[in-house]
Order: C-alpha cells, then sequence, then structure tokens
C-alpha cells in the first residue's frame, strides 16, 4: 500500500466526517469538503501530529459556469514530515462566502484576495478582502468564463486631458476563437442508426 | 512645548531601482521605523492564466517563459511536467538530462543576478556587473540550444524541442571550470565585507515555524533551517541519480539566503557536471522527447518521407494534442522556491484551468511581516533577499 493510500485511509479513519469524497489519481490525493468543513479540516491537517500539513502552497478559484455551485476553491497542502501533498476542494457560488483559511496559514491572505479578485469568491473573516492583481477601481472578475479575453476598457495617455483616460476597447477585427475542435472526435450523441449496431460509438468508443 | 507626532506616509516604487521591478510600497514610518508596509502589486498583470485558457497547449508554453524571467527554463519545466503527468508521457534520459542541465544553467541565472543585485541595493557597485558578464555568457548557451537567449521555448512536453551540438556541450563543460574562479572572486567581494555584513546579518529574520505558515519554499525556507529541496525530497527527471548537497541555514536572516545562494551556485556547477559527463559519454545519442507522435511533432527529414509524420506534423501545429480530462499538480524546485503548475484539462486541446502558483508570491506578501520594525534602509535589503521578479508575482 501507498504512503498517500494510508494517508488516506488515516483521514477516513478519524475524519470522514468533514469530507465528501476522495480520490487518488496521479499519485495525489484530492478530498471533497464544503464551506462549512473547510476551516476544521485544515486545523486537523495542520495540527495532527500524525499529518502536519503545515504549509499551505496555494488557494486558488475555478469558474465551471454550467454547475449550479459554479465555483470551485482548490486549497493545495504540503506536509514536510510525511513528505506528501494534498489537495482540498469545495464547491461555491457568487452568494455563498468561504470561510478565509487566513487564521490558519497566514499564506492564505493574498490567494484569497487574488480568488476574490479573479473569480469573485467571497471570504468571510478575512482581514483585507481587496482587489489585488488587477488595476485600481478595476469592475469585474476577469478570469470567470464569461469574462472575454480582451477585456471591456483600455486605457491611452491622453495628450490634451494630460492624464490616462479609460476607453471602451475597440478592436479593428473581432476577435476570433480557433478551438479545432473536430466535430468527428467530439460528439457523444448516437449517430441516428448507431444504437442498432453491438459496437459503441462516439467518444470514448476505440 | 508640545511637539505634534505623526506617523509619515512614503510611497517606495513603483519606479525605483530596489522595488527590482514594478512595486509600489506604502510604507508607514514612525521616524525611520517602519510601522507598516503595504505591497500594492499587479503593476506587471498581464491576465497569463486567462490566456492560456485561451491557447493550445503547445502554445501556452512561451508565456511561461515570461513568468520569471531571470530562470525561463524553469518555469517550461513546471508546466511540461504537469502535461506530461496528464498524458503519462516518459521522458527519454537524454531529454532529461538536458533538461536537468539547462535548469541548472537557470538557477545559476537567477542567482547570479539576486546576489548581485542584492549587493547593489545595499551599496556594492561592482558585482552586478561581475555577474552580468557571465549571466551573458549563460544566455549565449540558452541561444545556442534554442533560438533565443531569454524566452526560450525549449522545454516542449514529452522532452525538450532539439537535441544539443556536441560543442556546445563541450563549451558548457569548458565553462564550469572557468566559472567557480568568478565565483570565488565575487565570494571574496561580499561574502565577508564589512558592509555588506552589517546591511544583511540578523535583518529580515524569520522563524522556520513561520516560514512554513506563510507559505515559503526554496531558499527562504532552507535560509530558516529546514532541509527541503524538492530536487531531492520529490525528485523529478532524474536529480535522484544525481549527486549534490543541499545548503542549510541556521539564523534564517538575509545574510544565511544570501550565503546559500552561493553555494548552491557551486552546487549548481557539480550537477551541471554530472549530466554532461553522461551526455559526452552513455547517453550520447537517443532521444530527446519521448517518440509519442500524437504530442511530440515529428522531425523535419521525416516529414519528408513519411506520410504519417506529415500528417501529424500538419494536426499538432494547428489542432494540437488533447490531453486527457484530469487535474494535476506539477512542482519544480525553481530558483526562487517551490514554481507549481494545477493544470485541469477537460479532454480538449486548451487547458480549461491553468493556476500558477508562483514562489515569489507568497514570499512577497510576507513582506510586511519581515519588515516591521526594521529601519527604513533595511526593507531594500530584505526585498532583495526575497528575490523578487514582478513577471511571476503578477503573472
Amino acid at each position: 500500500m501507498s504512503n498517500l493510500q494510508k494517508l488516506l485511509q488515516e483521514l477516513q479513519a478519524d475524519y470522514s466526517q468533514l469530507f465528501r469524497s476522495s480520490s487518488i489519481r496521479f499519485g495525489e490525493l484530492t478530498v471533497v469538503t464544503d464551506v462549512d468543513h473547510i476551516i476544521p479540516l485544515l486545523k486537523n491537517l495542520r495540527d495532527d501530529e500524525r499529518f502536519r500539513f503545515i504549509c499551505l502552497l496555494d488557494v486558488c478559484g475555478v469558474d465551471w459556469p454550467e454547475r449550479k455551485m459554479r465555483f470551485e476553491v482548490a486549497y493545495h497542502l504540503l506536509s514536510p514530515y510525511r513528505n506528501e501533498r494534498i489537495r482540498l476542494k469545495l464547491q461555491t457560488d457568487e452568494e455563498t462566502a468561504v470561510p478565509s483559511a487566513c487564521e490558519v496559514f497566514p499564506a492564505a491572505d493574498w490567494f484569497e484576495r487574488e480568488a476574490w479578485d479573479m473569480y469573485g469568491i467571497l471570504f468571510t473573516g478575512h482581514p483585507d478582502l481587496r482587489r489585488i492583481l488587477t488595476d485600481y477601481g478595476f469592475d469585474g472578475h476577469p478570469l470567470r468564463k464569461d469574462f472575454p479575453l480582451t477585456g471591456y476598457v483600455e486605457v491611452r495617455y491622453d495628450d490634451a486631458q494630460k492624464r490616462v483616460v479609460y476607453e471602451p476597447v475597440e478592436l479593428k477585427q473581432e476577435y476570433r476563437h480557433f478551438d479545432f475542435l473536430s466535430p468527428w472526435e467530439g460528439t457523444a450523441a448516437l449517430l441516428p442508426g448507431d444504437e442498432k449496431s453491438d459496437e459503441p460509438s462516439g467518444r470514448g468508443a476505440v | 512645548m508640545e511637539h505634534q507626532i505623526r506617523n509619515f506616509n512614503i510611497n517606495f516604487g513603483p519606479q525605483h531601482p530596489a522595488a527590482h521591478g514594478v512595486l509600489r510600497l506604502v510604507l508607514e514610518l514612525n521616524g525611520e521605523l517602519v510601522e507598516r508596509v503595504d505591497p500594492h502589486i499587479g503593476l506587471l498583470h498581464r491576465g497569463t492564466e486567462k490566456l492560456i485558457e485561451a491557447k493550445t497547449y503547445l502554445q501556452a508554453l512561451p508565456y511561461f517563459d515570461r513568468l520569471d524571467y531571470v530562470a525561463p527554463m524553469c518555469q517550461e519545466h513546471g508546466y511540461c511536467l504537469a502535461v506530461e503527468k496528464l498524458l503519462q508521457l516518459e521522458v527519454p534520459k537524454r531529454g532529461q538530462l538536458i533538461r536537468v542541465l539547462y535548469a541548472e544553467i537557470s538557477r545559476l541565472l537567477s542567482h547570479l543576478l539576486n546576489v548581485t543585485t542584492q549587493a547593489m541595493d545595499v551599496g556594492a557597485l561592482t558585482p552586478p556587473l561581475w555577474g552580468f558578464e557571465e549571466r551573458e555568457k549563460l544566455m549565449v548557451f540558452y541561444e545556442r540550444a534554442s533560438g533565443s537567449r531569454m524566452h526560450a521555448a525549449y522545454f516542449r512536453p514529452g522532452g525538450v524541442h532539439q537535441d544539443v551540438p556536441e560543442q556546445l556541450l563541450q563549451d558548457i563543460a569548458r565553462w564550469c571550470e572557468t566559472f567557480p574562479k568568478v565565483l570565488d572572486d565575487i565570494d571574496n567581494l561580499i561574502t565577508e565585507n564589512r558592509i555588506f555584513k552589517q546591511r544583511n546579518v540578523d535583518i529580515g529574520v524569520i522563524s522556520l515555524a513561520d516560514a512554513w505558515a506563510r507559505g515559503f519554499s526554496g531558499v527562504l525556507i532552507r535560509g530558516s533551517g529546514a532541509a527541503w529541496d524538492l530536487r531531492r525530497a520529490q525528485p523529478y527527471e532524474c536529480y535522484s541519480e544525481l549527486e549534490f548537497d543541499i545548503p542549510v541555514g541556521k539564523n534564517g536572516d538575509c545574510y544565511d539566503r544570501y550565503v546559500i545562494r552561493m553555494i548552491e551556485m557551486r552546487q549548481s556547477i557539480n550537477i551541471m557536471q554530472q549530466c554532461l559527463e553522461r551526455l559526452l559519454s552513455t547517453e550520447k545519442i537517443g532521444p530527446v522527447s519521448a517518440l509519442n507522435g500524437k504530442v511530440v511533432p515529428p522531425k523535419r527529414g521525416e516529414m519528408k518521407r513519411s506520410m504519417e509524420a506529415l500528417i501529424h506534423h500538419f494536426k499538432l501545429y494547428t489542432e494540437g494534442f488533447h490531453v486527457p480530462e484530469g487535474e494535476a499538480y506539477a512542482a519544480v524546485e525553481a530558483p526562487k522556491g517551490e514554481f507549481g503548475v494545477y493544470l485541469i484539462a477537460d479532454g480538449t486541446n486548451s487547458p480549461y484551468r491553468c493556476k500558477i502558483r508562483a514562489p515569489g508570491f507568497a514570499h512577497l506578501q510576507a513582506m510586511d511581516f519581515m519588515t516591521r520594525g526594521h529601519q527604513l534602509a533595511d526593507v531594500s535589503a530584505i526585498l532583495g533577499s526575497l528575490d523578487i521578479v514582478f513577471g511571476e508575482v503578477d503573472r
């Protein structure tokens, strides 16, 4: 049994009430939890003598607009004692606030500010939830999937007004996105007549 | 007579040579003592993560050169490892050795810049001139392998773009013999220098527990006393077959971090020599990238003769390769610390989400914690020892 499976077993034995599901893929352990249990889970992972995940490496958001809870927040932790990593994930939306991990790991501060700035994910109990990467007075959350790649405003220095001015983006040519997805590979639906065949078809068929 | 005493707010940057790029620090001062530091970052934000989502996996690669632009190939390395993890690709030994060789060249590039500019931040002007001379030679090695001095795009998913000529390997080996002399000179100039020590010893001290809690990695965590190096702890490529030492500090101050960087440069030379020896003997011939035609483009000559190779070439440079659904986090020991790439693939030809975990981002946010109670002049010394590059902090 690998160390990772051992770690997962220990987690399941004592803290199974704190998470919903878990999986090991590509040699990485992912644990799915929710907004209510993330802080106790982080605390236990940090303080339990067997785990000692004392280093929070990263907190980031992911946008899945088609889901009911559109945002996912992923935490990456490292335990230098066990030499293992773990990923915690939870789901949220525009309204549901995630409790801030700043109390447990001071490192979470800027990462949560970034998630707020880029996705508009709310964190409660954060000491200073300001925008971090975007411009002063920026509007919108650029990493959301419905935010256009070209953005909404562009800036230039206006010689007459002697200052930088913001104007709506004007493109000489419409932004074109080539997805290059092959229609023959992309469809998962049965083609008419295929249901009569015994052979599987569509995506995943070899 | 009663004096009215108030705290003073000043702006440090965004255009200040010691800010190492476009950093705006709002400093709250009580006399000369720093009460609070509020770093304003994002002035170099280019939306790399957003752009990557609109590109194919191969087109996304050159963006990584532009993150930490003083050690470009280490970033590519992290990204390639993440893609390879998802594709479950194996890199041939010669490819691995070339990658390690160039990753260590990148480490030298970064450390040379940092060590010498840190000396400049505290008043010495000569070291950067000496350091840049050697960096120039290293960038020529970059250019001879990839065609580009900085933005190499040389590491590709599956291996490296092209094989390196034997002459280049011999030239690197010759440089490895002359470089320790230059390092000795820099050592003699700075390490025992009274002013340099006065400005760095016991400045910006951080305890090991604090360093872990603040997400530190790389030189900063080693400076505080942890023998933690991903090349040793969680080896990738062929680092487990190579011999090298990991310097560990005792005091967690700016001076320890400087000394660690100096020793690491000597260790990098050591690693490079081991790679070169194998590249010139046992691994002299062999593929430099995986032979999976669905991911790695064919050789030019092959394209002229094989129809299949031509089709692969056309498909790879228009549509690109598809990565099966899944998520992976891959980390490398970049010169500045743990550089991680969290990649979510949705089965198409472009990443669904690519989170770049830059070490500098975590380090810079501890600026307030580390600087409080220090003198104003120490701000630049601490900033220099954190080794910040804004390409990766702002992304």
